[in-house]
């Protein structure tokens, strides 16, 4: 069950490979558009690429997402049912921002524990110093 | 024949570093004076072993002798003799070959160099440096060796990744290895300290400008590989948060924070046990980039290595390194005492706090790079963490680093008084705000929070070191005398510190004001953008000595003025049939121009992407100061090892005192 979706994935990307590579520039409406496809695509991983997000591949999957993003955006979709469409068909592995699960705590909240930490060990050792300096003294 | 030699002179360079490392640490425990003179002569025949092991490697690739495998895999007879001779360190085996033969050139560099060091003390730093090449002689015979033969011979090689095929791959990995494996000489100093049971502040004054030049190399591989992802990938990005560019980010915040502690510890006596620590977990972090990159745990650019069994050897040499010397730290460590104290606000409290707050950073870093590696080992899932998540911690962590780096320039070592140090805070915080809530005005319209926010930690750290270079000579009757006094060092860490600037700077103006555009293009359609006219003049076809490209000319005109004429070619190596973006580019002092040709579409139009990219070479423009502030400190005089003799000799506490 789980390797049909990378059977058809590689499938797809054997194909696509003989169709036209379609590059072809997107144009929108307007700005607030346009803006909100760039971030769209710039937190979004290239599954068959080596770590590049979408805007930063010109593999076929790449362009393909890139085309579906553009659409979902024309028939105004937000970006969280456009995310949940992605991550439906691709899992969480898509997101380059990871999404604030059981699994992602200690991901998302690690660096500031480690802050909290890091400022008492500090303010702890500075202590104790200038404690000795009045001994010192 | 030739690549049994490369063979037997590896074996040979192994049988050397075990005499190396066997007898001078052995020696150093026991007093034995001969057993120690073997130090120097076993490195130097170590190093003559290895430079003629990476000698055959380099002939073997110029003349194409495809019977060795890894010559095969990685290079072709259509390849350009430079690239030949760079696909050396093009992938896996060839690159630890480099490795160990940068080792030996540190190694050997602190034979010579180190001449005033005590005997055993010297004996136990290059027999240290010795273990350490064996590790890595011993998992490239076994597991990774670059003169395995290949049968039946193929007529011709795989080709070199296109990828690599490039003026910056010939030199970001040897730049960036001099700074990684440079680490290994404030690891063996460190270790050789523990080893002797002696944490005086001798070994923090040695080993301080080595640690230094080391630093400085990472600094400057950083920049390069930064700079050649920019050129070289097509997309104008300089950073990517990558697993394999976070491997060389986390040693050079550690290193960051060694060097300054080297300067407490060797300054003021303090932070013994802590500097030592750092310089463990340097070389640590050196190791596990190593890992990283090389076992195949990661799938990315760099990472070329797919067989398990070198990962599992790799981690075992980590676990040795690191679990032995921090077993010997436990050991050793806590009988220290600091000679020095401080008071809360002094030079030294701001030390410790940004100290540890790159360690913070580090941590932040190494976090997001091994916690998908870790959910998807327990099962918990397949995640990807990246730039988004990055910037979205790494901005908090350094924003205190910022203001404490200020805080540290401005007070004096022990103790300051609190309303002078206010007065020149309350000075220089407003004008920093001021100024950049008026630049950030005046230029920007869009992300200005963003950008001011930039630009004013940039003034801060600029003025907060100019002011105390103010303060140095404001009082003396004769400038020219007072500027000529302020040692080399003091220069060092102004410029290092406006090179931060300057690089935070590139940074925030090239992240937040970047625009681009993909449009379609025939031949003579012109596109206004970004102030610029761009002309598409011709595409044309060529082919060079191992790929066919297409390529577009496309003249750059403003205000009716021809500024340039872009190049950027689409190319498609016909060995591997990969196909690469050659990158047009107008560098400026305030902008890039950036043009990349992208995929052919109907009726011979092809896509082309244009990037505007203001302040972008400042980035690395700030790297380059940096390690200029790094060299200004290392010729410092008071470092060069005959004053330290004298120095070292006396008493440690009048030295101190001189030294201030």
């Amino acid at each position: 069950m789980k390797i049909a979706p990378k059977i058809l994935l590689i499938v797809y990307f054997l194909l696509s490979n003989f169709v036209y590579a379609n590059d072809e520039p997107v144009v929108f409406q307007n700005r607030d558009l346009e803006e909100r496809y760039y971030l769209l695509i710039e937190e979004v991983r290239c599954l068959v690429c080596q770590n590049q997000s979408l805007a930063d591949s010109n593999a076929p999957l790449a362009q393909d997402l890139r085309n579906e993003i553009f659409k979902m955006i024309q028939i105004n979709k937000s970006n969280t049912e456009i995310m949940e469409f992605l991550v439906k068909r691709y899992g969480d592995f898509v997101l380059y921002r990871p999404p604030l699960k059981k699994n992602t705590w200690l991901l998302w909240f690690g660096p500031f524990l480690f802050l909290i930490v890091a400022f008492f060990v500090t303010v702890l050792i500075i202590k104790k110093q200038s404690g000795e300096t009045q001994v010192n003294k | 024949m030739i690549a049994e030699l490369g063979n037997i002179s590896l074996s040979a360079a192994l049988a050397m570093a075990i005499i190396q490392s066997v007898f001078p640490i052995l020696g150093a425990a026991k007093g034995n004076q001969t057993w120690m003179s073997l130090a120097r002569p076993t490195a130097r025949l170590q190093f003559l072993f290895v430079l003629i092991a990476f000698m055959i490697l380099i002939y073997s690739f110029l003349v194409n002798d495809f019977s060795i495998a890894y010559v095969a895999n990685n290079s072709n007879t259509l390849l350009p003799w430079f690239y030949r001779f760079s696909a050396v360190w093009g992938a896996h085996e060839g690159s630890l070959l480099l490795w160990v033969l940068i080792l030996n050139i540190w190694t050997i560099a602190v034979t010579f160099f180190s001449r005033h060091l005590p005997d055993h003390f010297l004996s136990r730093v290059i027999g240290v440096m010795g273990i350490v090449s064996i590790g890595f002689l011993l998992f490239m015979l076994f597991t990774s060796n670059p003169f395995e033969r290949l049968f039946p011979i193929p007529t011709n090689g795989a080709d070199l990744n296109p990828l690599l095929q490039d003026i910056g791959l010939i030199i970001h990995p040897p730049i960036l290895y001099m700074g990684y494996v440079g680490f290994s000489v404030a690891f063996s100093f460190a270790i050789a300290a523990l080893l002797a049971g002696n944490l005086d502040i001798t070994w923090a004054r040695w080993s301080r400008p080595w640690t230094l030049l080391a630093w400085i190399f990472l600094t400057l591989g950083i920049a390069l590989g930064s700079w050649w992802a920019y050129y070289e990938l097509g997309w104008g990005g300089w950073w990517f948060w990558d697993p394999v560019e976070n491997a060389s980010f986390m040693p050079w915040l550690i290193g960051t924070a060694l060097i300054h502690s080297l300067a407490a510890t060797d300054k003021r006596g303090i932070f013994k046990n802590w500097t030592i620590l750092l310089a463990i977990c340097a070389f640590a972090l050196s190791l596990l980039g190593t890992f990283l990159v090389r076992s195949g745990v990661l799938t990315s650019v760099h990472a070329f290595a797919t067989d398990p069994t070198r990962g599992i050897f790799i981690l075992a040499l980590l676990a040795v390194f690191i679990g032995g010397s921090l077993i010997l730290y436990a050991i050793r460590a806590p009988s220290t005492k600091s000679a020095g104290s401080f008071e809360l606000l002094s030079r030294e409290t701001f030390l410790l706090f940004n100290s540890i707050l790159l360690l913070v950073a580090m941590l932040t870093v190494l976090l997001g790079t091994i916690y998908p590696l870790i959910i998807e080992a327990l099962n918990l899932g397949k995640l990807s963490v990246g730039a988004p998540y990055f910037n979205a911690v790494f901005i908090p962590v350094m924003t205190p680093l910022v203001i404490f780096l200020g805080f540290g320039v401005l007070t004096k070592w022990k103790q300051n008084n609190f309303v002078t140090f206010l007065r020149k805070i309350r000075t220089l915080l407003i004008s920093s705000l001021l100024i950049g809530i008026c630049i950030g005005a005046v230029f920007f319209s869009d992300n200005q929070l963003k950008s001011i926010a930039g630009i004013v930690a940039a003034l801060w750290i600029s003025f907060t070191s100019l002011y105390s270079l103010f303060v140095k000579i404001k009082d003396k009757k004769d400038k020219i005398i007072a500027f000529k006094i302020i040692p080399y060092s003091f220069y060092g860490m102004l410029i290092a510190h406006i090179g931060f600037a300057v690089s935070i700077i590139g940074i925030t103006i090239t992240s937040q004001h970047s625009i681009d555009i993909h449009q379609r293009m025939k031949v003579n359609d012109k596109i206004e953008f970004a102030d610029y006219k761009f002309h598409l003049m011709d595409l044309k076809t060529l082919s060079g000595p191992n790929y066919q490209a297409t390529e577009a000319v496309v003249d750059v005109i403003k205000n009716g003025q021809l500024i340039t004429t872009l190049r950027s070619q689409k190319r498609i190596y016909t060995v591997r049939n990969i196909s690469m973006t050659e990158a047009g580019i107008d560098a400026g002092f305030t902008r890039d121009i950036y043009i990349s040709l992208g995929e052919p579409l109907n009726d011979g139009a092809w896509s082309i992407r244009l990037y505007h990219k203001p302040f972008v070479r400042w980035i690395w423009l700030g790297a380059i100061l940096i390690a200029i502030g790094g060299l200004l400190a290392i010729i410092d005089r008071r470092y060069r090892l005959d004053g330290l003799l004298k120095k070292t000799s006396s008493n440690n506490n009048e030295a101190i005192s001189t030294i201030k």
